[in-house]
């Protein structure tokens, strides 16, 4: 070797890291020592910490690499960057177990209210922990996951940047470590789905550019001329999140030594702004990045092409175009201008066509390979999340009926809709997801095993069942008896007889929520003794061939 | 080849998105933009979308105190106040909500599910002493009640020494605190806890309607709880329905 063929050096991103952390490190250890706060100086001296830990590990990092950057090609074959991927894959298994345990604590507390356990572990205070931790810890991770992998995948290119993927992985867990301890300990702006306060909305935002700046420039590196379908969606997925955020977490804080904001908004622009973000949480978080797995992984593990290119072309823009209307649906009935909710009702109602457009894009996509459900549970789940998907999507714009409305606000039939969704659907395909993509990514030829697939399928099916009809007959129920008349005109039923009704329905919802996360913990076993088996394949047998481009 | 294309079909016309990133982070962007900007954008100057109505007034800092505890606990995630037009519901809670019953609630607090009643009208309808011990132990009072415990509240003392800098910014976001409100903030919550204080009339002019009791009798010092009930005695009490002239803000 050539001594002088190299002199190792920092890179452009090193360097700049390493400032940026320097200055996160003063920046926190100052607000640590000025605030008056407890929880707030607790965020703050951990915040110092990693600060600290990114500097030694940038630092290891640059001792042991060697002085050129990894090559993007190796024997004229990508070389992919699967370490980001591994990270989130596992950190979305963890924070799945730990948002749906604490979904079964809540609950059990609905069904005992004695399970309470003040002031940390309030209703109030664990409730928004289970939400993020599912949706934004659990599902978050799954999409970083899987969009890192597919970007690459169906780019035939090597992830953009080389400390930037892996900022974005460890930096949006910190994100989710300083939200979902700031819940308990009181840390809130009150706002659902967006409880985070305003310096934990920040360094999301940060993390959140890095995220769009990687999936881009892997985009811009691709060797395929088209764009994948599913990386339409992902985009539209982060750039929407992107936006919402920024919107809806407007905010002042009182100061900088506080931890205390007050939204930017206020009353009923404000709740305008709030379900303009929560429906769109839904329907950018939730539905455009899961649908990006689905048109990755079914085609990929039915080994179809997707069933129409058109049909993804029309339905991405509609969904896209009419979700962002839907939110006022959300406040029928309210101090919001009547204008706005018919607006929200017309376009939720117009919304199941593109849903089910993709809806069927996905199932048909097993044309001619419909006998694979009988003998591959991991496809059989992927199809029965779109089919999940379908059926919520019927269900939300019937709900989105003024009349229908009327009924189900404020009722359980809400909270058994979103979770026929995020069980049925959002889980499921990324339950598939992760089974697919486990053998992929550690070089093993298959699962641990299939049969405990199946196992997980249909325990968390009859979870999902007695879940969601449980919260139907509640909420209907209790949606009547609120509007239940006497002969003589009286309301019939006082507030708490209401709530007593519900009990019955709140212990079998918590079964159903047990089956479904005693199905999760067969993933996790099966999960890591995947990885622990010695069945390695050399990564090019285990790769399989890749995806036809768009069209 | 250079044969003049066949005019193209918009099928083939989209592959210009397909083949260019950036393009398609426009088309998105202009594609997402239109809900927003027209469902969000009017609400802001259409002058029928805030009624005018007599009696509204910005949170004592008591108040906004309690208010604070109010989201900190996230009492929102079981009960709304938001009472809807519908006939069982103002039976049930009282005339209907107006929007401008929550133009200074920074955030709102209109929830969306009522695991708990509405409480957008709950001022006044119980004692002080009843908040204290339902807040205590819920199931001393409501045997059925599924409400979890909030006993720390009465046991914790406000803290209220920054009420300064919050009225100061909820006055920057637009909640029409004067420079006296923000200057007296801090005299003002101790104030309304003792009516015979001397600052009590100035305090009134300032907030009028304001209750001025000590609504927590068995503690000398201010706690939360005693914050928490300020705000939940106030909620709905501040416009008058026997006055309010509904079809006045028809347009």
């Amino acid at each position: 070797m050539l001594i002088n063929a190299s002199r190792k050096a920092m890179h452009g991103g090193e360097l700049g890291l390493l400032l940026f952390f320097a200055t996160t490190t003063v920046l926190c250890l100052i607000i640590a020592a000025q605030t008056t706060e407890g929880p707030f100086a607790f965020h703050a001296a951990l915040a110092t910490a990693a600060s600290i830990a990114a500097i030694f590990a940038i630092f290891n990092r640059y001792f042991e690499r060697p002085a050129e950057p990894a090559p993007l090609e190796i024997d004229g074959k990508p070389n992919y960057n699967f370490g980001p991927v591994k990270f989130t894959t596992i950190a979305a298994i963890f924070w799945g177990f730990a948002g749906m345990a604490v979904g079964l604590i809540i609950a059990m507390q609905l069904a005992f209210p004695d399970l309470n356990v003040e002031p940390w572990l309030n209703f109030g205070r664990v409730r928004p922990l289970h939400t993020s931790a599912v949706i934004f810890a659990f599902g978050g991770n799954v999409l970083l996951a899987t969009s890192f992998y597919v970007v690459q995948r169906t780019s035939r290119a090597r992830l953009a940047g080389d400390l930037a993927p892996w900022f974005v992985a460890l930096g949006y867990n910190f994100f989710i470590v300083i939200a979902g301890t700031g819940y308990l300990l009181g840390v809130t702006q009150g706002k659902e789905y967006a409880e985070p306060e305003w310096y934990a909305d920040l360094w999301l935002t940060v993390v959140w550019v890095a995220y769009l700046l990687v999936f881009l420039g892997t985009l811009a590196r691709r060797t395929e001329p088209h764009i994948y379908v599913a990386n339409w969606f992902y985009l539209a997925f982060i750039v929407t999140v992107a936006v919402l955020h920024l919107g809806n977490g407007l905010a002042l804080p009182i100061s900088m030594y506080s931890s205390k904001s007050y939204i930017a908004w206020s009353g009923v622009q404000d709740a305008m702004f709030q379900w303009w973000y929560g429906h769109n949480a839904v329907g950018f978080f939730l539905t455009a990045g899961f649908l990006a797995i689905m048109y990755y992984f079914i085609p990929k593990r039915a080994e179809r092409p997707v069933y129409s290119y058109r049909l993804s072309i029309i339905h991405f823009w509609a969904v896209i175009f009419l979700y962002i209307w839907a939110g006022p649906h959300h406040l029928h009935y309210t101090a919001l201008p009547d204008w706005a909710q018919t607006l929200g009702m017309t376009f939720s109602i117009m919304l199941w066509m593109p849903s089910w457009g993709g809806m069927i894009n996905g199932l048909l996509t097993l044309s001619g390979a419909w006998d694979k459900l009988r003998t591959d549970p991991v496809l059989r789940m992927l199809v029965v999340s779109v089919a999940f998907y379908g059926m919520a999507t019927f269900e939300g714009p019937m709900m989105s009926i003024k009349a229908v409305n009327s009924l189900s606000h404020y009722t359980d039939w809400t909270v058994g809709h979103v979770h026929s969704g995020a069980l049925g659907w959002n889980a499921y395909v990324s339950f598939g997801a992760i089974y697919c993509l486990v053998p992929w990514l550690w070089n093993r030829r298959e699962l641990y095993s299939l049969k405990l697939v199946n196992w997980h399928f249909w325990i968390s099916t009859i979870g999902i069942v007695l879940y969601i009809t449980a919260m139907w007959v509640s909420g209907i129920l209790q949606g009547l008896m609120w509007r239940s008349y006497t002969a003589l005109g009286y309301l019939e039923y006082s507030f708490i007889e209401t709530v007593a009704a519900m009990h019955p329905f709140y212990v079998i919802r918590a079964l159903g929520g047990f089956l479904f996360l005693l199905g999760y913990m067969l993933m996790i076993y099966n999960v890591w003794m995947t990885i622990r088996s010695s069945d390695a394949v050399s990564p090019a047998a285990a790769r399989a061939p890749s995806l036809q481009p768009a069209e | 080849m250079s044969n003049p294309a066949p005019a193209q079909s918009l099928w083939a016309r989209h592959a210009k998105i397909e083949t260019n990133s950036i393009l398609l982070l426009i088309g998105i962007l202009i594609a997402i933009s239109f809900g927003g900007l027209i469902e969000i954008a009017p609400l802001f100057y259409l002058q029928s979308t805030v009624e005018k109505v007599e009696g509204m007034r910005p949170y004592t800092p008591l108040e906004l105190a309690g208010r604070n505890i109010y989201v900190r606990e996230g009492c929102y995630l079981c009960h709304s106040q938001m009472i809807r037009a519908l006939r069982d519901e103002v039976e049930r809670y009282g005339n209907y909500s107006l929007a401008a019953e929550s133009m200074y609630d920074h955030p709102f607090q209109w929830g969306s599910k009522r695991n708990g009643p509405d409480l957008a009208r709950i001022g006044e309808k119980y004692s002080d002493d009843w908040h204290l011990a339902h807040l205590n132990e819920p199931r001393a009072l409501v045997p059925q009640s599924i409400m979890p415990s909030y006993a720390f509240l009465s046991r914790t003392p406000l803290e209220y020494r920054a009420m300064a800098d919050h009225l100061r910014v909820l006055r920057t976001e637009g909640v029409p605190y004067s420079d006296e409100m923000i200057e007296q903030s801090l005299a003002d919550v101790r104030t309304q806890v003792d009516p015979d204080s001397a600052g009590a009339d100035a305090f009134l002019k300032r907030y009028p309607k304001a209750k001025l009791r000590k609504f927590d009798a068995s503690h000398r010092e201010i706690t939360e709880a005693e914050a928490l009930i300020a705000y939940l005695q106030m909620l709905g009490t501040l416009v008058d329905f026997k006055l309010y002239d509904n079809k006045a803000n028809l347009r």
